[in-house]
């Protein structure tokens, strides 16, 4: 039981990439279970900004594991597109409800066939 | 290397950032939605700090927390109605969503097992202090040369241009 609780330890105490990667892929899923249960398009698209930040997270410990800023720079370009996409994203959404005066996504199927 | 911050930040960052998380993707109301990503957002922002990218946690913090978080509560604000809060909040395949999630966490994870030995720190650790200036060198060139990621940085200007076009005339009332 002591020697278990011991190796336990041992895994936690020195905070390693793989911990990063870990923290980074509970968000991702997170992420994911959220753009594919919620109805309500903001929280959709708050869902995506929180996948973006998972991998934003990876890129940066990854940079950090190899020693160099390739990776840094990269997840500065990553923020780059989210802001991007959310402003075109709720300009949609806004255009939208002007018109339907809805923001499920389950009634957003104009284009199903 | 000698970490600054102890291993109890990490955990309680990460911590953070996954109960912020989960409260996002459960919250009925999206004002308190947006509420915990900012807490994830500066949690993740204090997690770039212990991994000497203070840069970036600035960034987060200005740009993400400060800018996106500030777009989203005011297009809540715009489309908020009192029945999207007081009807269903998940789809009806969410049993369905909920399996792809997890299943997809399990497939991480196990890639994670099996590979544990490939993420071993390796290569020079750059000092911090010179964090900023080496990023400011890479995106915009030094000595009147060119950097790495200098035509990356303007394309990344005209499509931030194209966006703010994008979204102005989306959200016109009549074009």
């Amino acid at each position: 039981m002591l020697s278990a609780k011991c190796q336990v330890l041992r895994l936690m105490v020195p905070v390693t990439t793989i911990h990063y990667l870990v923290v980074a892929a509970a968000l991702f899923v997170l992420g994911v279970i959220g753009v594919l249960t919620r109805r309500n398009v903001v929280i959709v698209l708050m869902s995506i900004e929180l996948i973006l930040n998972a991998v934003n997270l990876n890129l940066v410990a990854f940079s950090r594991m190899w020693g160099g800023l390739h990776g840094q720079v990269f997840s500065i370009f990553v923020v780059v597109d989210a802001a991007a996409e959310a402003a075109v994203g709720l300009g949609i959404l806004i255009a939208f409800f002007r018109n339907n005066e809805t923001i499920n996504v389950d009634e957003i199927d104009l284009l199903k066939w | 290397m000698t970490p600054v911050a102890t291993p109890f930040f990490f955990y309680l960052l990460s911590g953070l950032a996954i109960a912020g998380g989960l409260l996002v993707i459960t919250r009925r109301n999206a004002i308190h939605s947006a509420l915990a990503l900012i807490v994830t957002l500066l949690a993740i922002a204090g997690l770039y700090l212990m991994l000497y990218a203070p840069f970036v946690a600035g960034v987060q913090i200005i740009v993400y927390a400060g800018g996106i978080m500030v777009l989203f509560l005011f297009v809540i604000m715009l489309v908020s109605l009192e029945r999207t809060a007081k009807e269903r909040q998940f789809n009806r395949m969410w049993p369905v969503g909920l399996l792809a999630g997890c299943s997809l966490l399990a497939l991480f994870m196990s890639v994670y097992a099996k590979g544990k030995g490939l993420f071993v720190e390796r290569g020079p650790q750059l000092p911090e202090s010179e964090n900023t200036q080496q990023i400011g060198i890479m995106l915009y060139g030094e000595a009147g040369r060119m950097g790495q990621y200098t035509f990356a940085f303007e394309i990344a200007s005209l499509l931030l241009l194209v966006a703010i076009l994008g979204a102005v005339i989306m959200a016109k009332k009549r074009i």
